[in-house]
């Protein structure tokens, strides 16, 4: 399967009336996952965030494709 | 500054007790007339119920304040006889542009389905929607609003509330069985019973100028996340009535609120915005900051609060009044059942678990704008720019960028007045959710489906013909409508028919009402005054009806 690039954030058991609010709920979670953390603090996490789910993804294409594109424009 | 606005003054009258020189008791009581406080009123008033409507002052808001009132609000404000003033003088709206620097990231569409009456938005200074409420209030013989009526004690007494009221006359004592607080984010009633309100503070301060000037930009939502103009900041464009344009600048904690108002630093903010040739006039000024909290219950015995008395959101969003009005619509028909006599008051319990419920998701949704909007540390600031420049080419991180969720009502799904599904059903018109509006036809006139329904119980059944329709059942929905809680039934068809005499027919031509409600011959809604789906079934049932009905009314 290609890198997905369409909104894709779902929970079980979790029925959405609008289409922010998916997407909504993992940002939160995402910066409430550093709450009170130092800057470097951070970055650790934010790397184990990146290994872990990459472990996850597995397939070495669509890493690939993803590591290409967040380096893309910079 | 400039004014394309002329501030009415309402004239102050002795109140009857004053000149009777006795204290009345009165069923409600309503404090403050803005927005919120005159929506509740008018609401009970125009159902017959003589309120009185108590405000400090003798004019409407002054400046623009709330300028966007959400498609869910301008359904209620139909219903109130306000929706096309409003709509006539405001600036209708549905997209909304979000840039980041100097190119646009996002656009979203508040109204993406056709077949609906209102659009997504409307931009309206507040003061106008509050003088046209006000006098729409005055046609109602059961509304008595008193200006410069300010209340300056409060006290619960058994089974009713006593007010101390200062008037230019003095003071003069009121009694009411019930008291509606709509006296604002400040509100003297909640402080004068010792009440709290929990939640906090955003350490941000905001510059909202209201600016006239001649200009064709479309009638859209635009904001910017660090443009070229306002480096590292916000901005906000909207349009209002009158050719006033709301301009809201981010400025950041350590801004100095007096120094930023002064036209000489405001002037030079918003040519850089407009570029230098473009001519314009100062009309508003004001800087703000912003709180998120409400209060735990927003029913305190024979007290009821509404609006920003009650909770408080941030502006990204317009969450504020649109909430407000949609807690009258939400309160006002309890209200008027428990003082005939006709429900419990633990059916005003309901009013408060409801717009609690709605209150947090507004409160949430408004804090998630202003986190992404204000990231606090420097990863957050990280993520929010690496969102913005992923929105350029990615849809996913489009649908993550948050410059405001724009108010949209609350489904009310865990409420104790839903009566749960029985059946399957496809869509999202479940138990506690807000009516989708559909384009309907009766009697040879088109029409909307939400402004022929609310105010009081109706059930919608749908039927394949009404012209075949046995006169056994026409009697049996007939005597639903005679009941003490009215429901009135009303036949969906397809097809035009001649329907058994004293029932009305809404014929779904376009078979939007069948798609929007996943409606086939049989199907039931029980729908409440408030344009909330009560309860629905596959086949009509005389007693499931009687039974959901019940519920919603607490009579059970």
């Amino acid at each position: 399967m290609p890198l997905t690039l369409q909104p894709n954030f779902h929970e079980a058991g979790t029925r959405y009336f609008r289409p922010f609010s998916p997407g909504d709920d993992f940002y939160e979670a995402l910066i409430e996952t550093h709450r009170d953390l130092s800057d470097e603090q951070s970055d650790l996490v934010n790397a184990k965030l990146i290994l872990l789910l990459a472990n996850h993804i597995g397939d070495l294409a669509v890493l690939r494709e993803a590591m290409r594109l967040a380096r893309a424009r910079l | 500054m400039l004014s394309t606005y002329r501030y009415p003054k309402f004239e102050y009258r002795p109140a009857p007790e004053q000149l009777a020189g006795r204290t009345q008791r009165h069923p409600v009581v309503i404090v403050g007339a803005g927005p919120v406080g005159l929506a509740a009123a008018i609401d009970l008033a125009q159902s017959g119920q003589p309120v009185v409507l108590l405000d400090d002052d003798d004019t409407v808001s002054v400046g623009s304040r709330g300028v966007c009132y959400a498609k869910r609000t301008l359904e209620i404000l139909d219903r109130l006889g306000l929706g096309e003033p409003c709509v006539t003088k405001g600036v209708s709206w549905n997209v909304g542009r979000t840039f980041f620097r100097e190119e646009e990231v996002y656009n979203f569409n508040l109204r993406p389905q056709e077949g609906h009456k209102r659009p997504g938005m409307v931009n309206l200074q507040q003061y106008y929607l509050e003088e046209f409420e006000i006098t729409r209030a005055r046609q109602l013989p059961a509304l008595d609003i008193r200006f410069r009526n300010k209340v300056v004690s409060v006290a619960q007494d058994g089974d009713k509330v006593i007010l101390q009221v200062e008037t230019p006359d003095g003071i003069y004592a009121l009694e009411a069985d019930w008291l509606v607080a709509a006296d604002g984010a400040r509100s003297g009633i909640r402080r004068m019973l010792h009440l709290d309100v929990e939640g906090k503070i955003f350490k941000d301060r905001f510059l909202i100028a209201d600016v006239v000037m001649k200009a064709d930009y479309p009638p859209e939502r635009w904001f910017w996340f660090d443009p070229p103009f306002h480096r590292n900041q916000s901005v906000l464009l909207h349009h209002q009535a009158d050719n006033v344009w709301r301009i809201d600048f981010q400025l950041g904690w350590d801004a100095d609120p007096e120094e930023e108002k002064k036209p000489e630093n405001v002037i030079p903010r918003i040519k850089a915005m407009l570029g230098d040739e473009r001519e314009f006039e100062l009309e508003w000024v004001s800087v703000y900051t912003f709180q998120c909290r409400r209060m735990h219950s927003f029913r305190h015995d024979r007290v009821l609060f509404v609006g920003d008395a009650a909770h408080q959101v941030s502006p990204f969003g317009a969450r504020g009044a649109n909430s407000g009005i949609q807690d009258t619509d939400n309160l006002c028909w309890k209200l008027k059942l428990v003082i005939d006599g006709q429900a419990p008051a633990t059916l005003l319990d309901s009013y408060s678990d409801e717009r609690v419920f709605a209150a947090d998701e507004n409160l949430m949704n408004s804090t998630r704008s202003t986190d992404f909007i204000t990231p606090k540390t420097k990863t957050s600031l990280t993520f929010r720019n690496a969102v913005l420049e992923l929105a350029r080419d990615n849809p996913f991180a489009r649908a993550l960028v948050n410059s405001g969720r724009l108010s949209v009502p609350t489904f009310l799904t865990g409420s104790v007045l839903n009566t749960p599904d029985s059946a399957d059903f496809a869509g999202d018109m479940i138990p506690g959710a807000p009516m989708d509006d559909a384009p309907m036809h009766e009697d040879g006139s088109d029409f909307w489906l939400l402004d022929r329904v609310g105010n009081g119980f109706m059930a919608l059944v749908h039927v394949a013909d009404p012209a075949r329709l046995d006169g056994e059942t026409a009697a049996r929905f007939r005597a639903l409508a005679a009941a003490p809680i009215p429901v009135e039934v009303v036949l969906v068809a397809p097809v035009a028919g001649p329907a058994p005499a004293g029932l009305r027919v809404f014929v779904d031509r376009a078979g939007r009402y069948a798609e929007r409600y996943d409606s086939q011959t049989g199907t039931t809604y029980l729908l409440r005054p408030d344009q909330h789906v009560a309860a629905r079934w596959r086949n009509f049932d005389a007693a499931a009806l009687q039974a959901a009905l019940a519920r919603a009314t607490c009579n059970c």
